[in-house]
């Protein structure tokens, strides 16, 4: 079938592509649905990436976090109608050490190749995830996530202390990791750090919130998120050192177009570790899924994070959407009926 | 029960010298009606896919099919008639010998050659269907309409805001075109060639759906390089 694809070709711009889709027996056939906005997108789209970056990976549709409905499955395991999440990350080869997510062979959705912005998408039988809950909420599968995979690290590396976890980022994904910790870790004090005090109030659940400006001198913490990224990387690294116990964590979740200066002295001094986190693989997407399925406080409390959800019919919509987003504190979804 | 009908009817006379019906000529890598019966596939709420094609034509078709898709269980070969309009009652007529009409019956007709729309007109010709009994497809007029009776001198230029360019789908609830072409004359057959005009000719509203440009129906040689140089191939 020809299958239309809405792509960005240059800054604000989208167009409607034609792709000849195979029916190919291992492919599933989706119709999206819900479609969200990400910070990743929002840099193509403003086209704040720069100019060589633009240059090499456009046209391309943006989107990698989208949920739709199963159209089509050559093999009838899927019935027809099912709601399924979509998985961006897409391996080319299986290891037995490094997850999906970091093998360099790995191709991501709205970054390597075209992302959810189409009519319908034809995607791989191992990466689709079916799921029976509102897929207003749904959507925000992917950002829950780039938060387990964040959360699993820590597992892994962390010493066994966890009485008081610290969230530097009061957006999105900071939103998204304490709520993860604080369904994983129930006992644990969970610290929410930001610059903007109304959107500090949406994280009812956290045990306290504060202005990055006004922190209790002697509050300690024995492991910390960063998940501010851009230019507000450093000061946030900064203070997490500051206020960090010795030989705790500090899990990395921010992006940041340019090098972050670190103070390593006091690094190396408290014996810390930087973990690094980006994306996620099938079983973070799985352990979402179930997360989601199991609480439903936890559909209730993302739904708080959807700032505003625009009805898409004509890529004049897809531009509304975005030029939206810049403005909006928390998420932008696109309901997808074009 | 939600049907679609593919016209496929034509014979290609626009089209040159080309052995075969143009919906049967290759877009991308498969035939251009291949394209279009898949988008109905791919709609959920679509219950029989009905297929108007030649007499002589069936079994190419059915073998055409049976190559790319693998599920032919909601696809139906029916043989065309003489005009656009015994097409559609032809398909009709299958319907209702086959699975009966009901009330809410609804029936979407789309041009086989029109390989380009998008689940979005499916829908909205769906939900028009259902709710005004009527539906046409159609584009803003981009270029101004001449109206010239003799094909020699300007009748008339008709205000170009109020023009727009018929596509299809056109949709209908299937008891009520039913209703309307059985009580036609010969002469009101003879200059209805299209269905929508038959229900606005004897007064009942037919409502517009919202098209797209690229939804076009490939007619002509040019029209189907235009096709083919739009088309590109699935990376991944």
């Amino acid at each position: 079938m020809i299958n239309t694809v809405y792509r960005l070709i240059a800054p604000k711009s989208i167009r409607a592509d034609f792709v000849d889709l195979k029916l190919d027996e291992e492919r599933i056939i989706i119709r999206p649905t819900y479609l969200s906005i990400c910070a990743a997108d929002q840099r193509y789209y403003t086209g704040s990436r720069g100019r060589v970056v633009m240059k090499q990976k456009l046209p391309m549709a943006l989107i990698h976090e989208a949920v739709g409905e199963v159209v089509y499955d050559p093999k009838g395991e899927l019935p027809v109608g099912t709601h399924v999440v979509m998985i961006p990350n897409t391996p080319n080869e299986k290891d037995d050490i490094i997850k999906e997510n970091y093998l360099r062979s790995s191709q991501f959705r709205a970054s390597g190749f075209d992302g959810f912005m189409q009519n319908v998408v034809s995607m791989r039988r191992d990466l689709v995830i079916p799921f029976d809950y509102e897929p207003e909420v749904g959507v925000l599968l992917e950002l829950m996530s780039v938060g387990m995979n964040a959360v699993s690290t820590f597992k892994k590396h962390a010493h066994d202390r966890k009485d008081a976890i610290g969230i530097w980022g009061n957006g999105n994904v900071g939103f998204v990791t304490a709520l993860i910790l604080r369904k994983e870790f129930p006992d644990a004090k969970i610290y929410v750090f930001g610059v903007e005090e109304h959107k500090n109030r949406y994280f009812s659940f956290a045990d306290d919130t504060f202005i990055i400006n006004d922190i209790p001198e002697d509050l300690q913490l024995d492991h910390a998120f960063e998940c501010v990224g851009g230019r507000g990387s450093e000061a946030a690294i900064s203070q997490i050192i500051d206020y960090i116990k010795p030989q705790g964590t500090i899990n990395l979740m921010g992006v940041s177009e340019n090098p972050v200066p670190i103070n390593t002295r006091m690094v190396l001094e408290k014996g810390l570790q930087l973990l690094g986190n980006s994306r996620s693989n099938y079983d973070d997407f799985k352990k979402s899924v179930d997360m989601m399925a199991n609480n439903k406080d936890v559909r209730e409390y993302l739904s708080t994070i959807v700032s505003e959800m625009v009805v898409v019919n004509t890529i004049d919509d897809m531009i509304r959407a975005f030029e939206d987003d810049t403005y909006n504190d928390f998420k932008t979804v696109m309901k997808w009926e074009i | 029960m939600i049907y679609a009908e593919i016209l496929a009817g034509g014979k290609g006379t626009r089209m040159g010298n080309t052995a075969m019906p143009k919906q049967f000529l290759m877009l991308g890598g498969k035939p251009i009606f291949v394209h279009t019966v898949e988008q109905f596939l791919m709609n959920t709420r679509i219950d029989e896919i009905i297929i108007c094609t030649p007499e002589v034509w069936i079994a190419h078709t059915r073998d055409t099919l049976k190559k790319y898709i693998k599920d032919l269980s909601r696809i139906q070969i029916v043989a065309g008639g003489a005009t656009r309009n015994d097409t559609i009652m032809n398909g009709i007529k299958f319907i209702e010998e086959t699975y009966g009409l009901n009330d809410d019956d609804v029936i979407l007709t789309h041009d086989a050659v029109r390989p380009f729309l998008t689940q979005r007109i499916i829908d909205d010709n769906i939900e028009g269907a259902i709710k005004h009994g009527a539906t046409d497809t159609v584009v803003e007029a981009f270029d101004t309409i001449v109206h010239s009776v003799d094909g020699k001198i300007i009748t008339d230029i008709p205000v170009r805001s109020e023009m727009f360019q018929g596509q299809t789908p056109q949709s209908f609830n299937i008891k009520l075109l039913k209703e309307f072409f059985e009580n036609l004359t010969d002469d009101e057959k003879e200059i209805l060639t299209d269905a929508c005009k038959a229900l606005v000719i004897k007064g009942h509203d037919v409502h517009l759906v919202r098209g797209e440009s690229y939804n076009m129906k490939i007619t002509t040689q040019y029209d189907l390089k235009v096709a083919n140089g739009l088309v590109e191939g699935q990376k991944i």
